[in-house]
């Protein structure tokens, strides 16, 4: 990304204009997550523990390939394994790759009432700072997606980071890095939303899957993890992806008008009162025998 | 002087009253980041998000208690209504016009009430927000309702806090020294609550 102060302006004894000089990249980042070429490996959940210093976990086994029964506070990334069986008895096994779709409009920031617990970078990263956390779970109440997860040792909550880390100093996400199929992908949003369609597209002309799109939801204004599913009509399908994802109602309701209703309320009666003493004062017993 | 406050009732008032005023304060930073500062004043978020729940429960239990001693004394009757159709003349102190009061008048019934129905709301839309962890993702419909009414409920008390504080700090002078010394003159009680001051002293 040739945005920024090492941009190069000049070149000593280079013929012509400074290649690239003036151009500007978009700096949002985005992971494409192409499911149907995903072999449901789980190499991303390896490199994710890897790379964020987590123990591997126990596994379960409930007679299905889903071995990890949920993501956790110390599990940010997991493959959902399901098998869907069409209206003609064909059964597809759908395997997605389950963790924070970093919202454009992130659920979790609107609601969170700590001062920097919750930060969302230029790049659209959505980043949980642990040492601001007051562990109230309110981000759990604003997510749509089941992303935060509570630790109840220490009181905090963790998702994950896409690799704010890793993406700061110029690298790809750990899962990204780990897959050995391809299917994962890092670039900028518009570079990512193009591929996507590209691939969609081409689901939709040369495969049965006639209803194939990308899925980058417009009611949390899009996410920085995008999908290519098979079936863009049913997400839910992929284990519990919300067809229209959007931050509860109530919790606009509650960080917006209410609380300036409340706000005003409150000022309101203080300086109510005020005025009330300026005008009446007090009851003096003697004055009322 | 005449007695209006035992020991045990004070103690109870100024129990829920600390209790009250705390959640009220941490209540507040949770509220808004233009109030987080309480809580930093207070100890840090993570302290207050730990102790907000249990002092709410303190709250509760001490309203439990208030209820157990003043139950007799709140009932809202016949004589509250007439007092509230007049209660413009009490707030404008023309207190002649206003018919002779018990113990307690219909406002301070009203703000009994306001605080016993709302430490109910509260205490149930609460006990679901301090263990969110269990509630589970088939059921986050909840998550934002609870908070809505604690957010709701909350709300409604601090009005009547508000107007508690006031009438009982600025509005009606001998008040605060009644709760804390449990005494009040006669005058203050013939001015106040006259059917009240006859029960006492049989004048």
């Amino acid at each position: 990304m040739s945005n920024g102060p090492l941009q190069i302006k000049a070149i000593s004894g280079h013929a012509g204009p400074v290649p690239g000089l003036d151009t500007s990249r978009d700096y949002s980042v985005a992971k494409l997550i192409d499911v149907t070429t995903c072999i449901g490996c789980k190499a991303c959940e390896v490199a994710c523990l890897e790379w964020n210093g987590y123990p591997f976990r126990e596994t379960i086994f409930d007679n299905t390939y889903q071995t990890m029964p949920d993501t956790a506070w110390n599990y940010y990334n997991l493959i959902r394994f399901n098998e869907h069986v069409d209206e003609a008895g064909n059964l597809s096994w759908l395997m997605r790759k389950d963790g924070c779709m970093h919202c454009a409009d992130p659920g979790c920031l609107r609601a969170c009432p700590s001062d920097g617990a919750i930060v969302q970078y230029a790049n659209g990263i959505v980043d949980f700072n642990q040492e601001h956390c007051i562990g109230c779970q309110y981000c759990v109440t604003g997510c749509p997606f089941n992303i935060p997860k509570f630790n109840s040792e220490t009181k905090k909550v963790h998702k994950c980071t896409l690799c704010s880390d890793r993406v700061g100093a110029g690298l790809e996400p750990a899962c990204i890095k780990a897959c050995p199929t391809g299917c994962l992908h890092f670039g900028t949003k518009d570079d990512m939303k193009e591929l996507g369609e590209k691939r969609a597209a081409q689901l939709r002309e040369h495969t049965s899957h006639t209803h194939a799109g990308v899925y980058d939801p417009p009611g949390v204004s899009g996410t920085h993890v995008m999908y290519v599913l098979h079936d863009i009509d049913h997400p839910e399908r992929y284990g519990g992806l919300p067809k229209n994802p959007t931050i509860p109602l109530l919790v606009r309701i509650w960080k917006g008008p209410l609380k300036w209703i409340g706000n005003v309320a409150m000022v309101g009666g203080v300086l109510g009162v005020a005025v009330h003493y300026l005008r009446f004062g007090p009851k003096r017993a003697e004055d009322h025998k | 002087m005449i007695e209006r406050y035992q020991f045990h009732e004070r103690i109870c008032h100024w129990l829920t009253g600390f209790a009250y005023l705390y959640c009220l304060a941490t209540g507040l930073a949770f509220y808004s980041p233009y109030l987080f500062w309480l809580a930093i004043m207070l100890g840090g978020g993570p302290t207050s998000r730990f102790w907000h729940p249990l002092l709410g429960l303190v709250f509760v239990a001490a309203q439990m208690w208030m209820h157990h001693i003043w139950r007799g004394d709140v009932n809202v009757g016949a004589a509250d209504k007439e007092w509230l159709d007049k209660a413009r003349y009490y707030a404008t102190n023309q207190d002649d016009k206003v018919p002779p009061q018990g113990k307690y008048n219909a406002g301070q019934k009203l703000f009994y009430w306001a605080m016993y129905y709302g430490a109910f709301l509260l205490l149930f839309s609460g006990i679901f927000m301090w263990f969110p962890e269990y509630i589970s993702f088939d059921w986050r419909g909840v998550r934002p309702v609870v908070v809505f009414i604690h957010e709701c409920a909350a709300l409604v008390t601090i009005g009547a806090f508000i107007i508690h504080v006031y009438m009982g700090v600025f509005m009606v002078p001998g008040s605060v020294a009644a709760m804390v010394h449990g005494f009040v003159s006669k005058d203050w009680a013939r001015a106040h609550h006259r059917l009240w001051f006859h029960q006492k002293t049989g004048e």
